[in-house]
């Protein structure tokens, strides 16, 4: 085939006016919802398991025995809500050294959190002999809890890359959108832990 | 009219090696090469999974059959069922749609093309672990060899008391990758719709194949994740001694059942959404009139999306539920067949009064029609508890989903096949084949599943490996197995006709049917920009306006 005959098209063109503008959302956020969407959906079959084996274990220990509330690092990842909010408000502004200040406080609110948890998990693994295989208490403390943390770790690594590129004044203003959809996942990442929180320490304990 | 072209000058293309064009097609990230290789892959697991049913039906030819040993036959089913669904059902929709949805909206792109192509990777990796376990699923124990549980993989058979070596891992960690694939691609269709449409596609003007892979994305968000969960707990019984759903320190069998059939209703209504897109843009096209019905259409097909999610637990009936349990999801089951009965009158009102061409896409989509009524109607059957009792687990319930699959979802995807290849690779294929096709496919099908559900209603339970003579169920299982026969020659028939027509049929054209929709007015195939310039759209049907400037559609709309 005469490869000039095939590059033809036909233009679709519009004589009618079209609407004064054309408006459509932003792919990032979009995808970013999507994301979220997908993540909740496997949150809330791990939180029903949870809740549906509250009380099952065949032997101890008990949630009641050995969970303290952690109300530090809760305090610390939920505020790094705030603070992120700030960077982004800072960097739309382009007032980069507020967005890189409001950023590395994240990134430590957030690190603060997940040693916290390993804290905890260290507590509970060598003095309260807690583990996985021990009873469903602990498995579905530890595949719950982890599930979250697993998504706290992403998230310091995506805080991490972001903070290093500031750092080298690659984030500009322009790039507020793309920060903002990364914000999106971190402050849904903490909306999970009040969940986590409330279905671990307060209605399973 | 007008005609256009991007002048590419300066570039000529210089020949390629073998290498060559494999590597530009392993990096690509054109929503137009991902889409084809979608398409491919799922053919290579089209073929794999039907030989995994050729040699079921004939191990069930006759009784006190030995053409293979009972641990065989369980594997043959496990992969059978999961191969179809998860390698070549869900990448060829993928594969149609990541092809046409860009083309139809006029966009240049998906939304994240790498996060396409990473998406297609993962998928095609789950795939080859799964077939893996063929080999590497002995493990260290000497037992094993592919997975054997089913494809609902339900516990206890999945504990490593019933399932030793490696195979439940190969299955779970192979379905698990091509579940994040699935959630990949979900969100790609989602951001593409709903961020990259041209100027003037408003959401009531999209292309019908367009809306409903927006529901299919979404639906695909909220259902293969429940899914994911549950493999990844899976995981953890296997590998780290955990006790999801190990009895015997507390945990529950049950679980299991409801994770995975929360995924597994919606699942029937992913795959057979964009089967309905086809339909919905063949019969108009192949009838000359506009959809009968369109905001119905779009209506009906978020109801079914919603509507789907709350129907899973009439897969387990028979596991002893409570009565309100019982009669809630009887109730919803009969609930969704509203949204698809609308549906099926819409297309009929698109067909009545319209001037039927029959070539091989609308002969497929009438088998479809015809074929998922009668498979809807037993779906109201099992859907009725009492009724599921005394069925459930037969073949008669094996012949009413391979009706909803094969009657359904298949015919639509050779409609569409023979549809859009003109458009994918540039020529025409050869009529009087795709015929022969249909008509040996057609025959094959109603002798495969038609009598299939007689030996069900006898009490023939499904998944066994053979049976004794003189129960009735001989004659009708020699029936089905020569059903198949036809239906690999119709296949064999079919895969000719492409081949040949992608190096010696007629060229295509732009336009070869005549059609509305954007993806028409591009050259065939199209070129890796798609538009030469960005589309500006005024209707559902913008290359009716262009054709007939006299009387276009805006004016009504």
């Amino acid at each position: 085939m005469p490869q000039g005959a095939m590059l033809v098209s036909t233009a679709v063109t519009s004589s009618a006016p079209l609407e004064s503008q054309w408006v459509r959302p932003y792919k990032g956020h979009v995808g970013m919802l999507c994301l979220i969407a997908a993540e909740s959906s496997i949150f809330t079959i791990f939180v029903v398991a949870y809740l549906y084996y509250i009380g099952k274990s065949l032997s101890g220990p008990t949630p009641r025995e050995v969970l303290e509330l952690p109300i530090f690092a809760t305090v610390c990842l939920l505020s790094s809500s705030l603070t992120i909010h700030l960077a982004v408000a800072g960097l739309r502004k382009a007032n980069y050294n507020a967005f890189r200040l409001w950023w590395f406080l994240t990134f430590a609110l957030g690190s603060i959190f997940l040693i916290a948890t390993g804290h905890e998990w260290h507590h509970l693994i060598y003095d309260k002999g807690l583990t996985i295989s021990t009873n469903l208490f602990g498995t579905t403390y530890y595949s719950l809890v982890g599930l979250h943390a697993f998504h706290v770790t992403v998230g310091l690594i995506g805080l991490l890359t972001i903070l290093f590129l500031a750092l080298f004044h690659r984030v500009e203003q322009e790039h507020s959108k793309n920060v903002d959809t990364f914000a999106m996942y971190w402050h849904f990442v903490d909306v999970v832990w009040v969940v986590v929180f409330t279905v671990v320490y307060i209605v399973g304990r | 009219m007008s005609s256009e072209s991007i002048a590419i000058t300066g570039v000529r293309e210089p020949s390629r090696s073998i290498g060559a064009i494999l590597h530009t097609w392993i990096t690509t990230v054109d929503h137009k090469r991902i889409g084809i290789l979608y398409i491919l892959y799922a053919l290579v697991f089209l073929v794999i999974g039907g030989l995994e049913a050729t040699i079921m039906r004939i191990q069930l030819l006759v009784p006190h059959n030995h053409f293979v040993s009972p641990e065989f036959f369980n594997q043959m089913f496990t992969m059978h069922g999961t191969t179809m669904i998860f390698f070549v059902a869900m990448p060829i929709l993928f594969g149609f749609g990541n092809y046409l949805v860009p083309l139809m909206i006029g966009a240049r792109d998906m939304a994240f093309p790498r996060l396409n192509a990473f998406s297609f990777w993962l998928s095609a990796f789950g795939g080859f672990l799964l077939y893996f376990s063929f080999i590497g699923g002995n493990g260290l124990y000497g037992a094993g060899g592919a997975p054997d549980v089913g494809w609902w993989a339900y516990a206890p058979l999945t504990s490593k008391a019933f399932s030793i070596g490696h195979s439940t891992e190969f299955w779970t960690l192979g379905l698990l990758l091509a579940g994040f694939g699935s959630i990949g691609t979900a969100i790609n269709f989602v951001a593409t719709i709903l961020c990259l449409r041209c100027p003037g596609m408003t959401l009531g003007r999209m292309p019908l194949l367009a809306w409903l892979n927006l529901v299919t994305g979404a639906m695909v968000l909220f259902a293969i994740s429940p899914l994911t969960a549950a493999q990844i707990m899976l995981c953890l019984d296997r590998f780290l001694d955990a006790h999801f759903f190990d009895t015997q320190a507390g945990g529950s069998a049950v679980l299991w059942m409801h994770f995975f059939w929360i995924f597994g209703h919606p699942e029937v209504y992913i795959l057979v959404i964009p089967a309905f897109a086809f339909i919905s843009e063949i019969v108009p096209v192949f009838s000359r009139k506009p959809i009968f019905g369109y905001p119905v259409m779009v209506a009906a097909t978020v109801g079914i999306g919603f509507v789907s999610f709350s129907v899973w637990a009439h897969h387990m009936f028979t596991i002893g539920m409570n009565s309100y349990a019982n009669t809630f999801f009887t109730i919803s089951t009969m609930v969704v067949g509203i949204p698809t009965g609308i549906k099926i009158f819409n297309w009929l009102g698109t067909m009545w009064g319209g001037k039927l061409i029959f070539k091989a896409p609308l002969l497929f989509c009438i088998g479809f029609l015809f074929q998922f009524l009668i498979a809807g109607l037993t779906g109201i059957m099992l859907g009725a508890a009492p009724f599921n009792w005394q069925l459930n687990n037969s073949y008669f319930v094996v012949a009413h989903f391979h009706y909803v699959i094969v009657g359904g979802i298949l015919f639509a995807i050779f409609g569409a096949f023979y549809y859009w290849f003109p458009k994918m690779s540039g020529h025409l294929y050869n009529e009087k084949l795709a015929k022969l096709h249909f008509w040996l496919f057609l025959i094959g099908f109603h002798l495969t599943f038609d009598f299939m559900h007689i030996p069900g209603i006898l009490g023939m339970p499904r998944r066994i490996y053979t049976y004794e003579p003189g129960r009735g169920w001989e004659i009708w299982n020699v029936i089905v197995t020569i059903g198949v026969f036809f239906q690999i020659v119709g296949t064999i028939v079919f895969v000719a006709n492409l081949l040949y027509s992608i190096f010696r049929g007629a060229p295509a054209g732009n336009d070869p049917w005549d059609a509305w929709t954007l993806e028409w007015s591009t050259t065939s195939p199209p070129p890796d920009y798609n538009f030469a310039s960005v589309p500006v759209v005024n209707s559902r049907r913008p290359l009716w306006d262009i054709k007939h400037p006299e009387d276009p559609d805006w004016r009504y709309e």
